[in-house]
């Protein structure tokens, strides 16, 4: 389950973060003049990558156990 | 009204959404071999994911955008929902239902109640029940494809057919256990989607105390107190003190108690995520690990609208102006996203209000297809065929109760007042279950006779109380007091709610103890065995460790929510 979760946030989470670098800097006007793709973008990249961690080590830890 | 304008990036983020809990479904299809993995994911989901999917099927679209409407026109006091509502039912059924639930090896709730009492009970609520959730599920539908037309000028009727088809094609491949993962991922992107909106908010008004600030503008405006939004018991003392028009009683025995017992207690589309655990214990553990999130759900849900309220009191315009001159609240969300989101994130907050629609509607089509195939269909139609046919009615009942939702949908648009009608009917016959299952689990003596009758004497104690009573300055009809003479007024719509729930409750109570005195009991005590409190055996869980053993999860979430009861206060 933590697999699709991981893969989901750390997609989107790239994306939102190379779209907050990339974009006009004039669209944050109206989020208080904060960059919120960017910084909202490494929250959700951060929160994939953790999840794709704990998936890969409960996959290895299952494995270890089946052998 | 002005549409939201959506970037290339936002449609990318929802393509993304929908490629996923597609994905979901076509990896899950290959678990799927008997009717028992279809409807009840072969109980073997592990505690924390039924935890989760049990929150997020509640929280559905009407939750979020209902909970935010009420935000703005309560404020504060709209936590009651959760932390006087929600927390100790959720404590309860954990503790002290699921062991007969779970125990009994029922597959339904209805059909527990046709273990414990007779086959006419279970035949009642399965047969409401399953009416009930194709309405609510093409009810919200309605609401959401509204909403999307008003705010984004998406059609309304590509709204409808899009999230039908693909909850329609998860649900098919994967059954429960595909509907209850994907609840996890539409849990998380509704916390994640929802969370900027409401920090960003936060940080414009000055925090809690700028807040505070300008919802005592809108309290003093509407004639109350200066700290009516912005305490949730402190103006409790009297009906006029408050918004919500209610006293502290009519609140803890109308919300706290019947209403909400009866809600987390008895309704089958929370219970059967519970039902679908691996064991009794991660049972038991589903509905408290959901409490935890759940308390902390009107950070959510209900401050994006008292944050709306207050912008719009101060700077005026915030929220469109309805057809009666109030504010439209349930514009609260969508208006919030709107001023604060730029592309990018804005299409993550659409995807949060998706997401939140498709785990609501995916939780009754499922919920649905289990009562009409084993409570129904296998009780009164086919009996006794084989498992694959029972597995094979499933599935068509999945894709009838998408379409009939999908027709209900339709039909609200042009017969609004029979659905709210309905709804109201369903209110009737809901309010009183409660009492059933309190009397049916701890009281052997309970017939079923009793139960039936009871249950009956309970809608009908609540037809009544409606229909001889009316919330202030409305007109007698949908709105209460269509039996003629109105013998009493409540200052508020919400208040004749609570006092008809309670009311309903009462009903079934009284009338269930007294026919099941007067009727012989039609189960000994050797088949209740499992199904009552006094005849099972007491769980012995010394064997976890401390943060998975039941008692000590429900003790923190009380503890949790009675502290966040006294910081509002």
């Amino acid at each position: 389950m933590r697999f699709p979760i991981g893969g989901m946030f750390t997609i989107l989470g790239a994306l939102l973060t190379l779209y907050g670098l990339a974009s006009d800097q004039a669209i944050y006007a109206r989020s208080l003049g904060i960059n919120v793709n960017l910084w909202w973008g490494l929250v959700l990249l951060v929160f994939g990558l953790v999840m794709l961690g704990f998936a890969l080590r409960g996959a290895r830890r299952s494995s270890s156990d089946s052998t | 009204m002005q549409h939201i304008q959506l970037g290339t990036i936002d449609y990318t983020i929802l393509i993304i959404y929908f490629v996923f809990v597609l994905g979901i479904g076509w990896a899950l299809r290959r678990v799927i071999r008997s009717s028992e993995d279809f409807f009840l994911s072969g109980r073997s989901i592990p505690a924390w994911i039924a935890g989760l999917a049990f929150i997020s099927a509640n929280l559905g679209a009407q939750e979020v955008i209902g909970m935010a409407a009420s935000g703005a026109k309560y404020g504060i006091m709209t936590s009651h929902f959760y932390w006087v509502g929600a927390m100790p039912a959720m404590v309860f059924v954990g503790l002290f239902m699921m062991p007969f639930y779970y125990g009994s090896r029922a597959r339904s709730v209805p059909e527990y109640l046709k273990l414990r009492f007779d086959e006419k009970t279970r035949g009642l609520n399965a047969i409401t029940f399953a009416i009930m959730t194709i309405f609510s599920s093409g009810i919200s539908m309605y609401a959401l494809a509204k909403l999307l037309e008003l705010v984004i000028g998406w059609s309304f009727h590509a709204s409808i057919i899009l999230s039908a088809v693909i909850v329609l094609v998860y649900i098919f491949l994967g059954g429960l256990t595909s509907a209850i993962y994907n609840e996890v991922l539409q849990f998380f992107l509704i916390v994640l989607g929802f969370l900027p909106l409401v920090l960003l908010g936060l940080k414009d008004v000055g925090g809690w105390s700028g807040l505070t600030a300008r919802l005592a503008t809108v309290a003093t405006n509407a004639g109350f107190a200066p700290g009516a939004w912005s305490h949730s018991w402190r103006y409790m003392d009297a009906p006029s003190h408050n918004p919500m028009g209610i006293e502290w009683f009519g609140l803890v025995m109308g919300l706290g108690f019947a209403l909400s017992f009866g809600y987390w207690c008895t309704d089958f589309l929370v219970v059967q995520r519970a039902m679908a655990a691996g064991s009794m214990t991660a049972a038991r553990r589903t509905p408290l690990i959901a409490a935890i999130p759940k308390m902390f759900m009107p950070l959510l849900v209900i401050l994006p609208g008292m944050l709306a309220i207050g912008l719009h009191a101060s700077r005026g315009g915030f929220l469109p102006i309805g057809s009666d001159g109030q504010p439209n609240y349930n514009l609260a969300i969508p208006m919030m996203l709107a001023h604060y989101m730029p592309s990018g994130v804005l299409g993550l907050g659409l995807t949060a209000l998706m997401a939140s629609f498709m785990s609501g509607m995916a939780g009754n089509v499922t919920a649905f297809n289990t009562v009409w195939t084993y409570d129904i269909y296998q009780s009164y139609i086919r009996p006794g065929r084989s498992d694959g046919h029972y597995l094979r009615v499933g599935h068509a009942a999945t894709v009838f109760g998408i379409v009939a939702s999908v027709l209900a949908a339709y039909g609200a648009t042009r017969f609004n007042n029979i659905l709210d009608m309905l709804q109201l009917v369903f209110s009737f016959v809901n309010g009183p279950l409660f009492a059933t299952f309190l009397l049916g689990m701890f009281w052997r003596r309970t017939t079923g006779h009793g139960a039936f009758y009871g249950l009956l004497t309970g809608t009908v104690t609540a037809a009544l109380h409606y229909g001889l009573t009316l919330p202030r300055g409305a007109v007698p009809g949908i709105k209460g007091g269509f039996l003629g003479a109105v013998l009493h007024t409540y200052p508020s719509e919400m208040a004749l709610n609570f006092w008809t729930a309670l009311f309903a409750w009462t009903g079934c109570f009284v009338a269930t103890l007294v026919i099941s005195l007067v009727t012989t009991r039609n189960k000994t005590d050797e088949e209740l065995v499992g199904l009552v409190y006094s005849l099972t055996p007491r769980l012995k869980e010394d064997y976890l460790p401390w943060y998975k053993r039941p008692v000590i999860l429900a003790v923190l979430v009380l503890v949790g929510s009675t502290i966040l009861n006294v910081v509002f206060w």
